[in-house]
């Protein structure tokens, strides 16, 4: 690595004056405040933000211009669906500055700015791990550049590299049979939000500015290895606002100041946005909360008679465009993991603000609006922080969106303003972090129910025969016992909590140092708060299977090896999803305990244990992994998403499998608790007033119930099993799984019949 | 199809003992419960579905609950405390609680109690009935019930016969005594494709519900095939063998008979 000392930087530039080429003050007719002296984005919404308490009769639909740009692209998703990626470049990795502007139609587009030269075209970014790059050229039939390869095999080590230098064997036993699973050992962690508004509201200067200070201020400090750590780490965030300006100035923008208009300020967060996509190639790229920081510079614009509402909605539909095309080239492999080839590229939308007023924009609703001006689609993941103090007008607006795209999914407001204030917003699916403030690093998850098995089979894989957790002899009784079985599970939680941590530590260590986020992380404050977030994967199977075990009769089938492989279980037993206590406290207990035994193990840098009980769409993967269980499950048999009751069990209805999530405690997983589920229109009532209305009271309940997290479909079987036989007829059908959207259509097969058969609450 | 109201470890009554009977050990048989949303009144319920019904109807879609001793005993206390549950859920839909069956007024003491303590607890109540054992509902049962949703099946006695195997006059005299109370009914309409579609027959129908003048709304409901297995597994006759359910279009026509004769049909 270089210093920052062979680029000059500027650290006389004085935020206020930083507009020399701009036409007009940039912060003209905006309240002033502690943002103007700080990087306070926050404050800067709270004194200037107006709060939409109205309907969306104001909004407007989509311009000739607008459909023009997405007819295009249009054009180009058959191919890149037919092919699994539009085109590569194999030559040039990725970098902020790596490629030149490129345009989908240069002379029309309001935004501008691409990853690559060509939209969809996707960039090799090796840092993460060289054999992702040489796995997903294979798969997509391109040659590896002889030249690329050899710098980064030979000259620049990878973070996939690095960790598999400093892995244990025994995790990377644990890895290969899969207790440990979808690891960011060999891509980029991601689930980063870098504060992409401050390069609006302050242009870059002035954060590198900032950023400069924060190295002055080490210099002091002997050189510890933290101290030397931190100045390498500003030298780079300065380094890369640098690039950033360069990137901006090949689409003919300087970014060095402030944005002065909403069109600026859209464009330079894009900017933002952008160069940390180019940059990383991370598992969740997700945008933050920035709906009502653009609404503020549309508001003015309005006042000013600069905007009219058409054109401000084509901003945003324009935008949104630049957002729903990201890419990122990854292998098939990782596409079984989570399928549908998805970015998270995550806004969060609404909530209410510490001083009672809601949070809500007219933006907010332009945002949702792109679903109808362009149609439904995955991405942005756009992500409503619900709270039943949200304005009616707004609750009904996502209401309808979710009855008509089912592309909104909702977190609750209530339970993270408190703990982590009013500028939170999710990464990925359901990762809270107050923007520019906090970080994570991102853990994956472990396989709660193959645990189970491992207890029951003395720390041995049930597939696989290997001894991967601590020796013991396999359970040796005709029935299992509850006490016996839940203190053998106990112990091998300990283990596993052990060795997870163990390899995240490895983990995080290694990507800051070879695949470190230099851009996102420049646009957060230098001391920002990190956590681990960890998680579980088959909750529900677990916590029904101690449930059978504990209510039933469960005798253990062994196999050749002296393998419990199998399960004859008779008698009735509760089961997770039905608000029945006696299974919901077992899936309480499980969750608690985890995060107990997590807290114990020391982390990289100090970073706050979390967890998350969310999957993604890894359940389909992660049962195939895992044998036949307690509870019935067959081996191989998907998992439920996330939180969720196993599909089919939750057999009273929407609200009582809600409210069996909504025990589970927050504070026990604060990264994040995900339920999907999936209605029908006609379970929510007759009339579409009715549906409206009736969604929106099960969103209040659930919130007021502390649920923190739920995926809304509204849909019919019908429509899916037609979509599974015709895809052609449905390029756009978009359905949330657990904690993002997919195109239905780029679900494999597999994944397709897995959403198919989960609970479809019909009513009665 | 046993249900489970996770009585273990529960407080046996949620309701002020000072009210007498309603908490006490007044059991009732019930076939299950749920939760559900825009289907059996306005917002999200708690719907009780009681066991045992005097009616056979040809389309009933849940013949495990005709038996009364298909259902599992339960005291009103019970299900009052599952109530309780889902009572944040409920205000916030603007919802409430459903009784319905099998035929509640089956056991109308049973019914009563729970819809008494459902006051009680300030929810919003709906009595899901034929209205065949109308004369069972005392008036004190009504009183605690804000909502009516009456199932007349087929104007025509020979077709509710053939279709119930029940006789439409008790029906008709409860319909009349609701409206003399001014009580607020939902009218729900099964459509049975071959059976009582026939348009003169759901204008008759439409004539009578609206000489009423206190329906407030008529849910025209299509027949449909789901849960005809249950027929074969009960080892009972499945009357409608080779009739397909209602398709949208005549569920759709009968809703416009139904708004021609000035009522409100969705």
């Amino acid at each position: 690595m270089t210093t920052t000392a062979d680029r000059p930087v500027d650290t006389t530039t004085d935020s206020s004056a930083s507009t020399m080429t701009a036409p007009a003050d940039p912060w003209r007719g905006f309240v002033r405040g502690d943002w103007c002296d700080d990087i306070a984005v926050r404050d800067f919404i709270t004194a200037n933000y107006t709060p939409y308490t109205g309907g969306a009769d104001f909004l407007a639909g989509p311009t000739a211009r607008t459909t023009g740009i997405w007819a295009i692209l249009c054009g180009m998703f058959p191919v890149e669906r037919a092919r699994g990626v539009y085109d590569i470049d194999t030559h040039v990795p990725g970098s902020i500055t790596s490629h030149g502007p490129g345009y989908i139609d240069r002379d029309h587009e309001l935004i501008v700015g691409l990853q690559t030269d060509v939209p969809l075209k996707r960039a090799i970014i090796p840092n993460g791990g060289w054999k992702m790059v040489k796995d997903s050229l294979a798969a997509y039939g391109y040659e590896v550049d002889p030249h690329v390869e050899e710098i980064f095999t030979h000259y620049r080590k990878t973070h996939n590299a690095g960790v598999f230098d400093a892995y244990t064997p025994e995790i990377r036993a644990a890895r290969r049979s899969h207790i440990i699973t979808g690891l960011p050992d060999a891509y980029g962690r991601g689930r980063i939000i870098g504060d992409y508004r401050r390069v609006a509201l302050y242009g870059v200067d002035r954060l590198v500015a900032g950023k400069v200070a924060d190295l002055r201020a080490l210099d002091s400090r002997p050189a510890t290895e933290e101290v030397i750590r931190s100045r390498e780490e500003l030298a780079e965030q300065i380094r890369a606002l640098g690039e950033l300006k360069t990137m901006a100035a090949s689409y003919g923008f300087d970014i060095s100041g402030p944005a002065t208009n909403a069109r600026e300020a859209i464009q330079w967060l894009y900017f933002g946005y952008l160069g940390a996509v180019k940059d990383q190639n991370g598992a969740a790229m997700s945008l933050g909360r920035t709906s009502t920081f653009v609404d503020v510079y549309i508001e003015r614009d309005l006042a000013e008679g600069r905007l009219t509402e058409e054109q401000a909605q084509e901003l945003v539909d324009d935008f949104v465009i630049k957002l729903r095309i990201v890419r990122f080239l990854r292998t098939p492999a990782y596409d079984a993991l989570f399928s549908g080839d998805p970015m998270w590229v995550t806004e969060s939308i609404g909530g209410m603000g510490a001083d009672g007023r809601t949070l809500v924009t007219r933006t907010s609703f332009r945002y949702l609006q792109t679903l109808y001006n362009l149609g439904p689609a995955p991405e942005p993941n756009l992500t409503v922080l619900w709270s039943p103090e949200l304005p009616e007008g707004f609750k009904k607006f996502c209401a309808a969106v979710s009855l008509d795209t089912s592309a909104i999914q909702y977190e609750s407001d209530e339970l993270m303003r408190p703990r982590f204030g009013d500028d939170t917003a999710i990464a990925c699916c359901v990762s809270p972090m107050a923007v520019g403030k906090a970080m994570q690093f991102f853990g994956a998850r472990v396989n709660l129910a193959k645990t189970l098995l491992y207890a029951i089979n003395g720390g041995r894989d049930e597939v696989s025969g290997a001894q991967v957790g601590p020796e013991s002899p396999v359970y040796d009784g005709d029935v299992l016992d509850y006490d016996e079985i839940r203190a053998r599970l106990d112990s091998m939680m300990d283990w596993l909590a052990g060795t997870y941590v163990s390899a995240l530590n490895v983990i995080h260590y290694m990507h800051d140092k070879y695949a470190y986020e230099k851009l996102e992380m420049a646009l957060h404050d230098s001391d920002v708060h990190r956590t681990m977030a960890c998680g579980i994967a088959g909750l529900s199977v677990a916590a029904d299977s101690l449930a059978a075990i504990k209510y039933a009769q469960v005798r253990p089938v062994k196999d050749e090896r002296g393998l419990v492989v199998d399960y004859d279980t008779t008698g009735e037993f509760p089961t997770y999803g039905n608000d029945d206590d006696r299974a919901d406290e077992i899936a309480v207990e499980l969750v608690e305990s985890f995060m107990a035994k997590v807290r114990q193990h020391p982390t990289y840098r100090n970073a706050e244990h979390t967890q998350s009980v969310l999957t993604i769409t890894s359940n389909v993967v992660y049962g195939k992994g895992t044998g036949n269980t307690p509870d019935g499950r067959r081996a191989g048999e998907p998992f439920a998403p996330g939180a969720n009751p196993m599909n089919g069990r939750d057999r009273h209805g929407i609200v009582a499998s809600a409210l069996s999530v909504a025990k589970l405690p927050f504070d026990s997983a604060r990264d994040g608790i995900s339920l999907t589920t999936t209605v029908t229109p006609a379970g929510l009532g007759r009339t579409r007033e009715e549906q409206i209305t009736n969604l929106a009271g099960v969103l209040d309940g659930y919130n007021a119930s502390e649920g923190f997290h739920m995926n809304v479909n509204v849909l019919d079987r019908e429509t899916l099993l037609d979509a599974m036989e015709h895809p052609e007829n449905y390029p756009q059908l978009t359905i949330r799984v657990s904690g993002y959207a997919v195109n239905f259509v780029r679900l494999t097969r597999e994944q397709q019949q897995d959403v198919i058969s989960r609970t479809f609450h019909e009513g009665l | 199809m046993a249900i489970d109201l996770g009585a273990r470890e529960r407080p046996h009554s949620v309701v002020d003992p000072r009210t007498g009977p309603i908490t006490g050990e007044l059991t009732g048989s019930v076939h299950s419960w749920d939760i559900s949303t825009g289907v059996d009144g306005p917002g999200t319920r708690f719907v009780l579905f009681t066991a045992g019904c005097p009616l056979a109807c040809a389309y009933c879609h849940n013949p495990d609950t005709q038996d009364m001793r298909y259902g599992t005993r339960h005291s009103v206390g019970d299900v009052l405390a599952r109530v309780g549950r889902y009572r944040r859920f409920i205000e916030a839909s603007g919802g409430g609680v459903t009784v319905s069956g099998g035929e509640p007024l089956l056991q109308p003491a049973f019914t009563s109690a729970v819809l008494r303590g459902a006051k009680e607890l300030g929810l919003h109540t709906a009595l899901d009935t034929s209205g065949a054992l109308g004369h069972r509902a005392d008036d004190a049962l009504l009183e605690a019930t804000d909502l009516v949703l009456l199932d007349v099946k087929a104007i025509d006695p020979a077709i509710y016969e053939d279709l119930t195997r029940g006789s439409l006059t008790p029906t008709l005299r409860f319909a009349e005594r609701l409206a003399t109370m001014g009580k607020r009914v939902w009218v729900r309409y099964v459509l049975v494709p071959g059976w009582n579609d026939q348009p003169e027959h759901v204008e008759r129908h439409a004539a009578y519900v609206a000489t009423l003048g206190n329906v407030e709304r008529v849910d025209v409901l299509g027949y449909h095939r789901l849960g005809r297995e249950k027929y074969a597994e009960l080892g009972m006759e499945d009357r409608l063998v080779g009739v397909d359910g209602a398709t949208a279009a005549q569920v759709q026509a009968a809703r416009d008979i139904f708004t021609a004769a000035g009522l409100v049909a969705p």
